[in-house]
């Protein structure tokens, strides 16, 4: 299961989007995000489909290998749109049989709100398959920097996130570990009553949380032995930069931000 | 019970941008009772070869038989707890999987889930403890206050109290002092010729364990079997070796050096080191 698990995956790859600004990136699937709402035909939501999967087109990261991994999200995709059959009570009756009666509104709903659920989802979830956890951080310490004045920790949450980004693979693999050295002993993780399965856990836990506490001072002691103290003064290997490329994809979204207040009603 | 691999593959993540092969058209046969060293570099698929021995993970391709089970790509085996309780695998770092708040509740864990009476477990612990160096007067602190050798130590009497027929061992004395690593490793020796038809397969870096205790050794390449063979045989062939960048353990290095200088033939087998000395005095002593 954690290996189909895409959310957070980093694909490495060297396409258009691979290379973006994080910035880019970010300001763009930002603005995307808002923009989704405005939407309210077949033409403007056709518009944001194409978009997004011309995107992942161009990224050459298999569509397949990105719808199996949202497997834990199309549950909840799936469940948004059943409320919305059963609930939502507007236009003709369109099936009347037995407990279910669907209206036209509500089929239609459903539907829209899965679809705009899934092009969200697509949509951020491009932003990490694309971009490390580096390049991310490095890019909200930028866009936030202005919170700076206000006194705001900009930095400190930056390097907070990228800790915790830089830890979670870490963290699966020594839950994979552990797991498999507790199954040696005779841990049943899958099967058993729902009680035995939640008491498996503890031997599973108990481990986890040591290392982790135990990285989290190795850690600590590490970055103090060589010198650090904060971000006050500190420079940068990797400036960022807008280049070229970037201007194309502002360009391109806001033509297309256009078009879809066009194709809309 | 005997081991057989047929024509086993293992991928990674399939159909997935990761996808990685680890192990290819192994095929393999050890036998109940034996000695098996498995040695090769990192990321020749030692690792991912001995957790299909408990089931820990299922092949992609081929067959894998335990004694009287079988592992398949495609069926689950319903006897998979019976299975885990015959092969007992010290993982790497095996210390990183103490939980509990004593020692002994630590190493009843195993026997406990495996359903194993209780008044044998009392005395499988008090046993197991001992045979791994430790006293009994440890059995009632937490494994949390040891020293990492210590915590070892409690970590493979855990696994030694299951009392598994098959012993698996991913390099069971990495990162531990020398004189940790002969006792530990004196320990397993003792242990598998003690017991009856003990088959023990141990996962190593080093060639002169693989030497030393070893009866049959398996080489490893990029998740292919290189090579395979008793000792002798595979140490006479450096070259065949060199080229996956193993080396000859060094007591046969010595041998091989001594011959050459003084024109002898002496064997290129495990022997220690006070049987190389009697040999240099013989020889010292003939040429007088």
């Amino acid at each position: 299961m954690l290996n189909s698990m895409i959310i957070g995956q980093y694909v490495p790859g060297d396409s258009f989007i691979h290379k973006l600004d994080p910035r880019t990136k970010i300001i763009v699937i930002f603005f995307y995000v808002i923009v989704v709402f405005f939407a309210n035909n077949a033409l403007s939501y056709g518009l944001l489909t194409l978009f997004v999967l011309l995107a992942v087109a161009i990224t050459r990261i298999p569509l397949r290998f990105i719808i199996k991994g949202l497997t834990p999200i199309w549950f909840l995709i799936f469940f948004t749109f059943l409320l919305h059959l059963f609930l939502t009570k507007e236009g003709p009756i369109v099936v009347d049989w037995w407990v279910f009666t669907f209206h036209k509104g509500g089929i239609i709903q459903g539907l829209i709100i899965s679809l705009r659920f899934l092009l969200l989802i697509l949509m951020t979830s491009l932003l990490t398959l694309t971009t490390t956890p580096i390049e991310i951080t490095d890019a909200i310490e930028a866009l936030l920097h202005p919170l700076n004045k206000v006194k705001f920790p900009v930095h400190e949450l930056a390097l907070m996130m990228s800790i915790s980004l830089r830890f979670i693979p870490t963290l699966m693999q020594e839950t994979d570990k552990i797991s498999k050295a507790q199954a040696s002993r005779g841990v049943d993780f899958r099967t058993g009553k729902f009680k035995e399965r939640l008491k498996a856990i503890i031997p599973l836990l108990v481990p986890l949380f040591v290392s982790a506490f135990k990285r989290a001072e190795e850690l600590a002691m590490a970055m103090e032995a060589r010198g650090y103290q904060g971000g006050e003064g500190r420079t940068k290997l990797r400036e960022l930069t807008y280049v070229t490329r970037d201007i194309v994809m502002f360009v391109i979204f806001i033509i297309m931000v256009i078009g879809l207040f066009f194709l809309r009603n | 019970m005997d081991i057989t691999f047929k024509n086993v593959s293992y991928t990674y993540q399939p159909n997935s941008p990761f996808e990685h092969q680890a192990l290819k058209d192994i095929s393999l046969h050890i036998p109940s009772g034996s000695f098996v060293a498995i040695i090769g570099h990192t990321g020749s698929g030692k690792s991912t070869l001995i957790q299909h021995l408990n089931g820990i993970i299922r092949p992609t391709e081929g067959e894998i038989t335990i004694g009287p089970y079988t592992l398949s790509p495609d069926k689950k085996l319903k006897e998979m707890k019976e299975l885990r309780s015959h092969v007992g695998v010290v993982f790497q770092y095996p210390e990183h999987q103490l939980f509990e708040e004593t020692v002994e509740k630590d190493i009843a864990f195993g026997p406990e889930n495996f359903a194993v009476p209780e008044e044998v477990i009392q005395s499988r612990v008090k046993e197991v403890i001992t045979q791994v160096g430790l006293s009994e007067a440890m059995l009632a602190r937490s494994p949390f206050e040891l020293s990492g050798g210590q915590m070892r130590r409690v970590a493979i009497a855990g696994v030694l109290a299951i009392n598994p027929e098959i012993y698996v061992l991913d390099e069971p004395t990495a990162g531990l002092d020398p004189r940790g690593q002969q006792e530990i490793m004196d320990m397993f020796y003792t242990l598998h010729h003690e017991a009856e038809n003990q088959t023990t397969i141990l996962i190593t870096h080093s060639m002169e364990d693989a030497l030393q205790y070893a009866d049959y050794i398996i080489i490893l390449n990029e998740g292919e079997k290189y090579m395979e063979g008793r000792p002798e045989e595979i140490f006479a062939q450096e070259e065949v070796i060199k080229q996956v960048d193993l080396e000859l353990p060094e007591s046969i290095r010595f041998i091989k050096a001594f011959n050459k200088r003084f024109n002898t033939s002496y064997p290129l087998i495990k022997q220690s080191s006070e049987q190389i000395a009697n040999l240099i005095t013989e020889t010292l002593e003939q040429a007088k």
